[in-house]
């Protein structure tokens, strides 16, 4: 009987977590228009060549891909997601770090040697795999995007439920979620603004 | 026939080395013993630089089939440049070494079938997990 009735209490916590968790993305969630303070510095001392005005163009690129990829995985589209991934190894590869300083030219290299590995993966997995690949890609990009800034804005969002947390970026502020689909679409909520 | 005897003149790399350098897996970390052996039993074999090679691995389709294997085993992991990484793919590569093992997608189905002391129990597999999400969690 105490079985029982630890089960019940564990089942009920259980739910009532997973109710809530869901739930906070149905809240109106304030975001406030955060920039953040690396994103100014940067682009002042990293380069004075560089009008700031002018998004970096292999920035754009990358970023375009990456989120061709979210969207193909929020559609569950395995194919799609595959082809996206292999598009966003590429140009990475061909991202072009010297107008940055050493310093985070070196950080750079390490985030783009580490997501250049996690969107080959993406190239050639199962969906599942994309996804937890995924997850890593996209602390990388939020990385990323810390050093070298954007032009657009982004929306840094999160989900309470895949693997612990985990967050991924997105142009447009609702959400769509890329770790579930259409099985939990609007599970998540926006951390932060980016820009 | 003629085939059979033909390829075996060709030549294949060996993976071989007789120092175990300062950017090992062991020497970088503090691995207990039992992990340890299970580690260079079961998969040091395509993730170093260091092969184990038995008698019939020299023999030709054996030869070629292992050089691949080791060919993109190293390429995705190696044990023995582990020190040179940094921590952010030291915390990928400890991902994908907990989820691997955790699916039953390593060590190779076709490794174990001719490695049988290689083939990992359960509880070698959680004992196994559980170092590596600690050393991922000590990143």
């Amino acid at each position: 009987m105490k079985n029982l009735r630890t089960t019940t209490i564990l089942a009920m916590a259980f739910i009532s977590l997973t109710v809530m968790s869901c739930k906070e993305s149905k809240k109106e969630v304030p975001t406030d228009t955060v920039k953040p303070e690396m994103n100014h510095n940067n682009m002042n001392a990293s380069d004075d060549k560089m009008d700031s005005n002018t998004q970096n163009p292999d920035v754009k690129l990358v970023l375009a891909d990456y989120m061709t990829l979210k969207d193909a995985l929020v559609a569950t589209n395995k194919e799609q997601s595959a082809t996206a991934g292999k598009k966003l190894e590429s140009s990475l590869s061909s991202f072009n770090v010297s107008s940055y300083t050493p310093e985070q030219q070196k950080e750079l290299n390490d985030i783009i040697t580490d997501a250049k590995e996690h969107a080959e993966h993406i190239g050639k997995s199962e969906m599942s795999h994309q996804r937890e690949h995924f997850k890593i890609l996209s602390k990388d990009m939020i990385d990323m995007v810390a050093i070298i800034g954007t032009n657009t804005t982004l929306y840094q969002q999160f989900c309470p439920m895949y693997d612990g947390g985990s967050a991924w970026l997105s142009m447009n502020k609702d959400i769509k979620n890329p770790f579930y689909g259409s099985k939990m679409m609007t599970c998540g909520e926006v951390e932060k603004q980016i820009n | 026939m003629v085939a059979f005897v033909g390829i075996q003149f060709v030549p294949t790399k060996r993976n071989q080395s007789d120092v175990v350098p300062k950017t090992d897996f062991m020497l970088v970390n503090k691995v207990p013993n039992g992990i340890k052996n299970k580690l260079q039993v079961s998969c040091y074999d395509c993730h170093s630089n260091n092969t184990t090679y038995p008698w019939y691995s020299k023999i030709q389709p054996g030869a070629w089939f292992m050089e691949n294997h080791i060919k993109d085993g190293k390429k995705e992991l190696n044990f023995s440049e582990w020190g040179s990484l940094s921590n952010r793919r030291k915390a990928s590569k400890l991902r994908s070494i907990i989820k691997q093992i955790k699916n039953d997608e390593m060590p190779l189905s076709s490794y174990t079938l001719i490695h049988r002391n290689a083939i990992l129990s359960k509880a070698e597999k959680q004992e196994i997990i559980q170092y590596i999400t600690q050393l991922k969690n000590s990143l």
